[in-house]
């Protein structure tokens, strides 16, 4: 099995520990594991903000970066969302529809294509889970709060596998943090108070790091950490499961 | 946005200074939601329920005006008297010749929504008829003069105090006092004394049955059937899209609808009206205005399976910050901003960008919706459109050109970094709208790519 590493354009300039993280931890559970070079983004910045017709060039890099793996995986909930529901090609339609099943989120792809039941991690802290919305509610990570159904956490999951981690419990288990990409800066004042409610959350409960599959809401609520001062730390899933 | 009109953020921003009342806001919203969840989780079969009622809907808009005529014909041997309105101004015009031609010059109202789309109550009372709405949340705002902010709770975002000093001024409940039992019981008094009064009642409609030519309206309150069965001539304005088939089927709804808008199981009064009693008037008038252009919309036309529960806006994170008169439209919140840019998209077209698309609303709509990936596709059509502004445009131009090519990425990706790292002022200033209240990221001294390319590629 060969794995397609999709690292998305922004965890690429300012979160490379996360995509190492990625890459161990696959290449530790025994995937063959390829970083295609001429890789940029997923096209969401363009499409969610009303502007998919300009996402045909990122479209045609996905597809020429990634047609070849049997599977691709990204460390992003988000990204890997909008190729799933949004790549298209006009030339190879049929390519696309493939491709885009064939993309997984990092735990996602632990949990069901290598239905991973152990790993050798530790992490002696308390951590606080951001389900980040387009992993929970558009992949279906983890069963959401207003349905009602059977609660399961594929990321959960995986946490609990850590030695020594202490998952924290949140009063809002799966409240939305407000980046939602361009939407963090149009819509400034929301998305901030958003941000520092989400935050709060974490804190009441005592939580030294937070984490979560998506690094962008990570990187929004990271912003607002440091800003107020804040020793809470923000990790990747993938830098707690690839811990030693 | 070049309109006149603040935009959302706009509005938001406005909201979001006092930043207590946000919080109380969020929290007070916060508290339905969760009454929803209870109510909901204690029923195994919801999600069933929730489907059924979407395919209920289904059935309506794929043979709409087979249901309406059917209804027409069946009210109308019932008794009850149907106009056909095409839009608000025609709805308001049917509403103000009914009251002339009986010399009626006050009118009680119960809630709808679909007056508030028409601007009603301005055009009666432009025409010098009085208009008191009877729902007390609605009261309040309109004793205020604004707009309601919700669709079930219209008064949400005014506390307890300010409604104290409304009814010190309009009642004549004493300065300071805002004991909610005790204003409960003023309003009380007021509104019957308008309703005895009164020969002319307008009520909404939650549900109309198509095989019996009745219609069922839902008040906790009571209000729309003391204004009802007082007045002379009763008008009840329903919107096309509010036929259901069978009565049967409102078993279905009227189990939906208020476990989703409060929590409770059913609404206290659930009021059926079937045909007039001797010698009153009912009166439906059945409006368009605009629906039909949305049936013909494939991508928006569920949006009219609506039951106007305003589940979707007690769960947004966003509605709940920046509430809802920074909507500025009558249905405020995630089903608002996929409703109103049919009615006129150059005013709405910031609505559907007034979302994280986290899909929460999609997840509580009763009727199930796709609410979030309605303003996904609201969005691409208001940019084909042309209502994006221009610096928006320019800059997902440049955004698409270097995210095309992987050279001018990974310079523009290293000059950022630097200059993130040599320049911070450059990037760490008032323009930058991410620094305003947050930290950058920190650059690392590699990306990835660069960091794989030397430690992988080499090896």
């Amino acid at each position: 099995m060969t794995v397609g590493l999709f690292i998305p354009c922004y965890v690429d300039q300012f979160y490379p520990g996360a995509a190492i993280a990625t890459l161990e931890l696959l290449e530790k559970l025994g995937v063959n594991v390829v970083y295609p070079e001429n890789q940029t983004c997923c096209g969401q910045p363009m499409a969610n903000s009303g502007f998919e017709h300009l996402a045909d060039g990122c479209n045609k890099l996905f597809l020429k970066n990634f047609a070849g793996f049997d599977y691709v995986v990204a460390p992003s909930g988000s990204c890997v969302l909008h190729i799933r529901e949004h790549l298209h090609s006009d030339d190879k339609p049929n390519l696309a529809t493939e491709l885009s099943q064939k993309v997984y989120e990092l735990s996602e792809f632990l949990t069901d294509v290598l239905k991973i039941t152990s790993l050798p991690s530790k992490f002696p802290h308390k951590v606080g889970m951001h389900q980040s919305c387009h992993g929970q509610r558009g992949l279906h990570l983890s069963q959401m709060t207003e349905l009602v159904a059977p609660d399961f956490s594929k990321p959960g999951r995986l946490l609990q596998m850590v030695e020594g981690i202490e998952i924290i419990p949140l009063s809002r288990k799966d409240e939305c943090c407000g980046f939602g990409g361009t939407f963090c800066v149009t819509e400034e004042a929301v998305s901030v108070k958003m941000g520092k409610d989400r935050i709060e959350d974490h804190l009441q409960h005592d939580a030294e790091y937070i984490t979560g599959v998506d690094m962008s809401c990570l990187m929004h609520m990271e912003g607002i950490l440091k800003r107020q001062g804040s020793k809470v730390k923000v990790l990747h899933l993938a830098e707690i499961l690839n811990g030693k | 946005m070049q309109a006149e009109t603040k935009d959302h953020a706009e509005l938001a921003a406005i909201f979001n200074k006092d930043e207590a009342r946000v919080d109380w806001h969020d929290e007070t919203l916060w508290w339905v939601r969760q009454k929803r969840d209870k109510a909901v989780h204690v029923l195994p079969e919801w999600e069933t329920l929730r489907e059924t009622a979407s395919q209920i809907k289904n059935n309506v808009l794929s043979n709409l005006s087979e249901y309406l005529q059917q209804f027409e014909a069946n009210a109308q041997a019932n008794g009850i008297i149907i106009h056909w309105a095409a839009d608000a101004a025609a709805h308001n015009a049917i509403v103000l010749e009914l009251l002339l031609a009986k010399g009626i010059r006050k009118l009680v109202k119960s809630k709808s929504m679909l007056t508030e789309e028409c601007h009603l109550n301005e055009h009666l009372e432009s025409n010098g008829i009085e208009v008191i709405d009877s729902d007390l949340g609605e009261r309040i705002v309109q004793l205020a003069k604004e707009p309601p902010s919700h669709i079930v709770l219209p008064c949400i975002h005014k506390k307890k105090e300010e409604i104290g000093d409304l009814f010190h001024t309009h009642l004549g409940t004493p300065k300071g006092n805002a004991d909610p039992q005790f204003l409960t019981e003023t309003a009380r008094q007021h509104l019957r004394e308008i309703f005895l009064t009164r020969r002319a009642a307008l009520t909404g409609v939650n549900f109309a049955v198509a095989q019996t030519g009745e219609f069922v309206v839902c008040t906790n309150e009571g209000n729309a059937d003391m204004g009802a069965h007082l007045a002379d001539i009763h008008i009840a304005s329903m919107g096309i899209e509010k036929i259901i088939p069978e009565r049967k089927h409102l078993g279905v709804f009227l189990r939906l609808l208020t476990r989703s808008a409060t929590g409770q199981p059913i609404t206290t009064y659930s009021s059926h009206f079937a045909k007039p009693r001797q010698g009153k008037e009912i009166h439906i008038i059945i409006v368009d205005n605009g629906r039909t252009i949305q049936l013909g919309r494939e991508d928006f036309r569920n949006s009219l399976k609506c039951i106007r529960c305003g589940a979707c806006m007690n769960t947004c994170p966003v509605y709940r910050r920046s509430g809802g008169h920074s909507y500025h439209t009558a249905i405020a919140g995630p089903i608002g901003s996929i409703l109103a840019p049919n009615l006129d998209m150059e005013k709405y077209a910031d609505l559907p960008f007034a979302s994280t698309l986290c899909g929460s609303c999609t997840n509580v709509c009763p009727v199930k919706i796709d609410i979030h990936q309605q303003l996904y596709k609201w969005r691409q059509v208001i940019v084909k459109n042309g209502y994006a502004p221009a610096a928006k445009k320019a800059a997902m131009q440049l955004m698409s050109h270097t995210l095309s090519s992987p050279a001018a990425y990974h310079t523009a990706g290293k000059a950022g970094r630097w200059a993130l790292k040599y320049i911070p002022f450059a990037v760490n200033n008032k323009f930058n709208t991410w620094y305003r209240q947050r930290d950058m990221p920190e650059p690392p001294k590699q990306s990835f790519g660069e960091w794989y390319h030397k430690n992988r590629k080499k090896k």
